[in-house]
């Protein structure tokens, strides 16, 4: 039976390639690192999910993720461009265009993913993964921290392929 | 009563019935709120102590800041919170900061499909040839994660429908349909509630089948000429589509490609006595003659 894949880093998108035999356990966690664990994938649909397809779509979702907490800390929707599409890209930009009409910006800081993938569409254009996701989120108020609370998330997201990675197209908590 | 106690009745009676439509009421002490409302909806967030304060809804999904008195509530009004996703709400003012976690669920009503389907064209006749997965959304864009019923539809004005109904899970749904045996445009719905997505799906004649040629002289040449060339479904295979004739004799061979034309495929080719004369298309053959004249 597959284990899940424990994966420590900074550098997200390296150690999900790099560090996928990773035996749990493994290595400390430094701060600001958020703890990466990959169930096995669990379909739902017709189609083999090749290895390489899992590992692209993980990294490329944790890339988004680091992606999306720039862009709210920074107030900056451009950021989005690379990693986002879609209603996950439009919403994301509406939030971040609230928050400057607020004088707010948010910092996002994950502190474990814990990802499964769930579905593969049959013709191939679609991934769906569940992220179950630890993080902290503080508030500021024109400069000034108001709030930092720690959020338990389980995250539903739906990535689809552009020219040479996935791009988030739903980005969903529940 | 005043107009201004008559107005705090009335909002104090909004709130009573807006509270009571809703589930669980968290609460800390600053903060009584719904934990879990659906996009869209109305609510209200009531708060206690006295001066002037801010109120914060804080997701990725969208942000809202209030400016909000000690005391009084904050009303939410419909379709100002619509995006699906985990909250915090956080009121700060003369104290210490209180905050409280909101949901906010898809709305229940499906509002748009997101349908993949393909091949967009196929030949006919193939089992589970033609796929279909389908994403379920609110009137917000919420994926809707609750199960739901998706009904597909494959239809052509010659075949029965082909239908399935597949339960979403985490908000997507799929299924396989057969091509039917004749060729046309069918539709292919994915159906839920009165919220339907459609495609086209062409579906082309398949390979030729049971192909077949005659001879017959024509001067010092042999002409031969196909049957209309139909797929095993019996559609005509079109126009266009490559025959190859081959001639064999003693230690000679001949071979001459043909496009079908007006259903059927013609040639003339040298006449030698004893040739062997075979008729393909790419890799189904037909029949052979031995031309004795």
């Amino acid at each position: 039976m597959a284990q899940p894949r424990l994966i420590f880093g900074v550098l997200l998108s390296a150690a999900v390639s790099a560090g996928a035999g990773m035996a749990a356990g493994q290595a400390g966690v430094g701060a600001g690192q958020a703890t990466v664990r990959v169930e096995p994938a669990h379909l739902s649909g017709p189609r083999a999910l090749a290895e390489q397809t899992e590992q692209a779509a993980i990294r490329d979702y944790l890339e988004s993720w680091q992606t999306m907490c720039a862009a709210l800390e920074q107030n900056q929707p451009g950021l989005l461009n690379a990693d986002f599409t879609g209603t996950a890209k439009d919403k994301l930009s509406e939030t971040i265009h609230e928050q400057e009409a607020a004088g707010i910006d948010t910092r996002y800081e994950a502190r474990a993913h814990d990802l499964q993938i769930v579905f593969y569409s049959p013709e191939g254009l679609s991934i769906e993964l569940i992220d179950n996701v630890d993080y902290d989120v503080q508030v500021f108020d024109q400069g000034k921290s108001v709030s930092t609370e720690p959020v338990h998330a389980r995250y539903i997201v739906l990535l689809t392929p552009a020219e040479v990675r996935w791009r988030v197209r739903v980005l969903q908590a529940e | 009563m005043t107009g201004l106690s008559a107005m705090m009745c009335c909002a104090a009676m909004v709130l009573v019935s807006l509270a009571a439509g809703q589930a669980a009421m968290a609460q800390s002490s600053g903060l009584t709120l719904p934990s879990s409302i659906a996009a869209g909806s109305a609510f209200s967030i009531q708060t206690s102590g006295s001066g002037a304060g801010t109120l914060y809804i804080v997701g990725p999904g969208q942000v809202i800041k209030r400016d909000v008195q000690g005391g009084g509530a904050a009303f939410i009004s419909a379709g100002s919170l619509h995006n699906a996703g985990q909250y915090l709400v956080i009121l700060t003012g003369n104290g210490p900061s209180e905050t409280q976690a909101l949901t906010v669920t898809p709305a229940a009503q499906p509002a748009a499909l997101s349908f993949l389907a393909k091949p967009s064209r196929l030949p006919v006749g193939l089992s589970d040839g033609i796929t279909g997965a389908v994403y379920v959304f609110d009137a917000y864009q919420n994926l809707i994660t609750a199960p739901e019923p998706v009904n597909f539809e494959l239809s052509s004005p010659a075949q029965p429908e082909q239908t399935r109904t597949v339960i979403t899970r985490n908000g997507a749904a799929w299924t396989e349909m057969n091509s039917t045996a004749h060729q046309g445009n069918d539709k292919f719905v994915a159906r839920i509630g009165s919220v339907t997505s459609m495609r086209v799906v062409e579906q082309v004649p398949g390979d030729p089948c049971g192909l077949q040629m005659t001879a017959s002289p024509a001067g010092s040449e042999v002409k031969l000429a196909t049957a209309p060339v139909r797929d095993c479904s019996g559609n005509a295979v079109p126009d266009g589509t490559v025959v190859t004739f081959t001639e064999a004799y003693g230690n000679s061979q001949s071979t001459v490609d043909v496009p079908i034309k007006r259903g059927i495929a013609a040639v003339e080719m040298p006449a030698h006595p004893g040739a062997l004369i075979s008729v393909a298309s790419g890799v189904v053959m037909g029949n052979q003659i031995r031309w004795e004249r």
